[in-house]
């Protein structure tokens, strides 16, 4: 296998306002090898390919291709270059065959508009065995199993003259047999000449699958290392490897008594046997990998999720928490991952979000008390300093910053006593992070217990009291804050 | 001062200038109409038009309010017919009059609660829960009465609609009364707070505590129950309740509401809005009858301007953003 390099990313720095996402970053890809990008999450993995593929710009640094500079304008444009991308999220068209997918947007026809139906099977046919597998290409996407339309997918990209394959994640989602059926393709891509880049977070596939490694941090490019050169540990710390600043504005609050106590607790959300307790003035951070069910724990606590065995006590007492409204009124309050789609209102005011888990309190008889509830709101909108020019402003024009003190006042309002945080800070610029943390800090002084979910492993070290680790649906670490390190989180995570 | 005057006019500008825009449409007609023809502005073509509006106004009402969810109501038309027949039999059976307004009223109460028990705990799209009622309500009208209308009534109930207050129409107050009620449960009460709140993120809606399913139910009920005061309304015009009465009122009613700014997406709009809506409808179809244009380009006129309407409306909300 020749060893000259098929691409070459030199240099690269991203900005978006406000933020550097990756400074001087590079690395090299062989003929015929599997490169692995390694980092933690917002380590910058996904948006140097998102350069490489033509969804983002980059705003310095170069690519060259087979030896030659090259600006890649557009994902079309990348597709061109030969270079294509298998998603986490397939871009395929259920309801139409294999075949017809494969070749979407650039059909073999007899006359423009008549499709030539046999060509495209055969040429399906064709693209399908190179890569040694026996799929029907008649049959409809929507039949097929995950793993066979991830491989549809790599087809198409084949089909389109790929040379160079980017695979984000390809293995989150597939079953451990599966996994043996993509590693046997990638082998057959290798031998065929098809470079790939491979994001993955399981470390065992790197070793198994991977030619080499690039590590990145913060943005940075760390290094590039051959993967049987260095052990798991080690490269775990070349991800990690950073001090805690004053990022994080930890207070520690006095540690009240028990408020929620969760006894062996199992969903259909696919949580198992999960018990745990909370008290008051404490954030408990929960870490783990995607997939490892942190969203799922709070949907359970929450009542959004079917509770199958165990229970939950809130200040001793069982509850049966069957839905928000239960879960609210036994104080809980629910700040979730995606505040646009699942936590604001976006056409309706500052006022009517804030006070819309709390409108019982303001009205009589299903009338509301206006006055009342523009008095609450302007008392939260000062006490968080939220930056909107009135309460009567829509929440959809105010930043991101702004919008979440608008989802964690509608909680304060509803006087809750139990805070669970879904990823927090996600999109949220540095100096609206710091306020957060600082709020946390009141909340926890004045009582208030929090859970905290985040994938941002120094988020978690930096603001929990405590950690729990999850990995397939149940708990498989819990730290204290001294305790806890990067290297000692991640083992739970990744269940070495 | 000064600053604190404009601050204020731009807030004012910002809450009303939506209506403001349909409001100076509405007003724009009437000068025109008023220059083309002298039998225009005239009390009584006033009131009439009013009268006229008073049916499609209170329908487009129920409207708003469903589509303030996000949702869709196609019955209506159908509902106002079978509230119609069978509140018209019931008076012919020698049921009391509060009696027969009653089941009027509960006729379409039950068939909009019908739908929202279709959608909610049925998980039916709205379109398609709504679609299904607009025929069901039809045809069960239809087979009541066997495809006859139910004519004749007492002087009480007819004074309904031929009653005046101080020179107004009794439709035209009861109308007024609508309005002013449903303006007060959109603004000012729970019931209004969560029908904006569901059409504008039905997801956020629920994670704050909401009972999506039972605040959408009441909605539709209420657009039911209103289909059943037209029903009485128009029954107490013509003096006959008629099985085939109210056909595409859910068109004329979805589109006062568009006119009216409130959008098909959910989450936003005013009955103030609708009402005026209502009224271009019911001007324009006056004006083009009194000028004497044929029914034919009547629709083509009336097609357009709905078109116009919403064109603008979209243009002046992207400028805003």
């Amino acid at each position: 296998m020749a060893n000259a390099p098929v691409l070459e990313m030199r240099h690269i720095r991203k900005t978006f306002p406000g933020v550097v996402a990756l400074d001087n970053v590079g690395f090299e890809l062989r003929r015929g090898e599997v490169h692995i990008l390694l980092g933690e999450n917002g380590a910058g993995k996904s948006t140097l390919m998102k350069i490489l593929s033509g969804a983002y710009q980059k705003s310095a640094g170069e690519i060259i291709l087979d030896g030659a500079e090259v600006e890649i304008k557009n994902p079309k444009h990348a597709q061109t270059l030969g270079i294509s991308t298998i998603y986490q999220e397939f871009n395929l068209i259920p309801h139409l065959s294999v075949g017809e997918n494969i070749f979407l947007g650039r059909e073999p026809v007899h006359l423009p508009g008549l499709i030539d139906q046999r060509a495209i099977f055969q040429a399906a046919t064709r693209a399908l065995s190179g890569l040694g597998l026996t799929l029907n290409p008649r049959k409809l996407v929507k039949e097929l199993r995950v793993a066979e339309q991830q491989m549809v997918e790599v087809a198409k990209a084949l089909s389109l003259d790929a040379r160079i394959l980017i695979m984000d994640e390809p293995t989150a989602a597939l079953t451990e047999h599966e996994i043996k059926e993509l590693f046997a393709t990638i082998r057959t891509l290798k031998d065929k000449g098809v470079s790939i880049v491979y994001i993955s977070h399981r470390m065992e596939e790197l070793f198994e699958i991977g030619d080499r490694v690039t590590v990145l941090r913060d943005g940075r490019s760390v290094g590039t290392y051959d993967v049987h050169a260095k052990s798991r540990s080690e490269l775990i710390r070349l991800m990690v490897n950073r001090e805690l600043t004053d990022l994080f504005p930890k207070e520690r609050a006095a540690r009240g008594p028990e408020v929620v106590r969760v006894e062996g607790m199992s969903t259909k959300g696919g949580l198992k046997e999960i018990s745990f307790i909370l008290h008051q003035g404490e954030v408990l951070g929960i870490a783990g990998l995607l997939g490892a069910g942190r969203t799922e724990l709070a949907r359970a606590i929450f009542g959004l999720d079917k509770i199958t065995s165990g229970t939950i006590y809130i200040n001793g007492d069982p509850q049966r928490i069957g839905s928000p409204r239960a879960a609210i009124n036994s104080g809980i309050g629910f700040l979730t991952e995606d505040r646009k789609s699942q936590g604001l209102v976006l056409p309706l005011s500052v006022k009517a979000n804030l006070c819309l888990s709390s409108i019982d309190k303001f009205s009589r008889w299903g009338i509301m008390d206006t006055k009342e509830e523009r008095q609450a709101a302007g008392r939260y909108v000062n006490e968080l300093r939220i930056r909107t020019p009135s309460i009567d402003q829509k929440v959809v024009f105010l930043s991101g910053g702004n919008q979440q003190k608008v989802v964690l006042s509608k909680w304060l309002c509803s006087q809750a006593e139990v805070f669970i945080f879904d990823e927090p800070t996600r999109g949220i610029d540095v100096g609206a992070k710091a306020e957060i943390y600082q709020l946390m800090n009141r909340l926890t002084a004045s009582g208030v217990a929090i859970i905290m979910i985040s994938s941002e492993l120094l988020e978690v070290l930096g603001m929990s009291d405590r950690i729990l680790v999850m990995r397939g649906g149940r708990i498989t670490g819990e730290f204290s804050a001294e305790d806890a390190t990067q290297e000692r989180i991640l083992q739970c995570a990744l269940g070495e | 001062m000064c600053l604190r005057r404009i601050a204020l006019r731009e807030n004012f500008f910002s809450h009303y200038g939506r209506q403001l825009g349909t409001l100076s449409g509405l007003l724009g007609l009437v000068v025109a109409l008023w220059a083309l023809t002298p039998h225009f502005l005239t009390v009584s073509n006033l009131l009439n038009i009013a009268a006229q509006a008073t049916i499609i106004a209170i329908v487009a009402v129920g409207m708003t309010f469903v589509i303030i969810t996000a949702g869709i109501d196609l019955s209506v038309g159908s509902v106002l017919a079978f509230a119609g027949v069978v509140m018209a039999s019931a008076l012919h059976q020698g049921v009391p009059l509060p009696v027969a307004l009653l089941v009027g009223l509960g006729i379409g109460l039950l068939c909009g609660l019908v739908n929202g028990l279709l959608i909610t705990i049925g998980r039916l799209p709205p379109f398609i829960a709504t679609l299904g009622m607009m025929s069901v309500a039809r045809g069960t009208a239809l087979m009541f009465t066997e495809g006859r209308p139910v004519s004749g009534f007492s002087e009480a109930f007819r004074s309904l609609a031929t009653g005046e207050v101080l020179y107004i129409p009794t439709p035209v107050i009861i109308m007024i009364a609508v309005y002013a009620i449903a303006h007060f449960v959109l603004k000012r009460t729970t019931l209004g707070r969560y029908a904006y709140a569901i059409g504008g993120n039905e997801e956020a809606a629920l994670l704050s505590g909401i009972n999506v399913k039972l605040y959408k139910t009441m909605v539709y009920g209420l657009a039911g129950m209103l289909a059943g005061l037209a029903a009485i309304l128009l029954t107490a015009r013509l003096n006959s309740a008629q099985p085939i009465a109210g056909m595409n009122y859910e068109l004329d009613a979805i589109a006062a509401t568009v006119i009216g700014g409130t959008s098909l997406l959910g989450g936003e709009g005013t009955v103030m809005g609708t009402l005026i809506g209502a009224l271009i409808m019911a001007v324009l179809r006056n004006g083009l009858n009194l000028l004497g244009v044929s029914s034919f380009i009547q629709q083509i006129v009336i097609g357009s301007v709905i078109i116009v309407a919403v064109l603008i409306d979209m243009a002046l909300k992207r400028r805003g953003k």
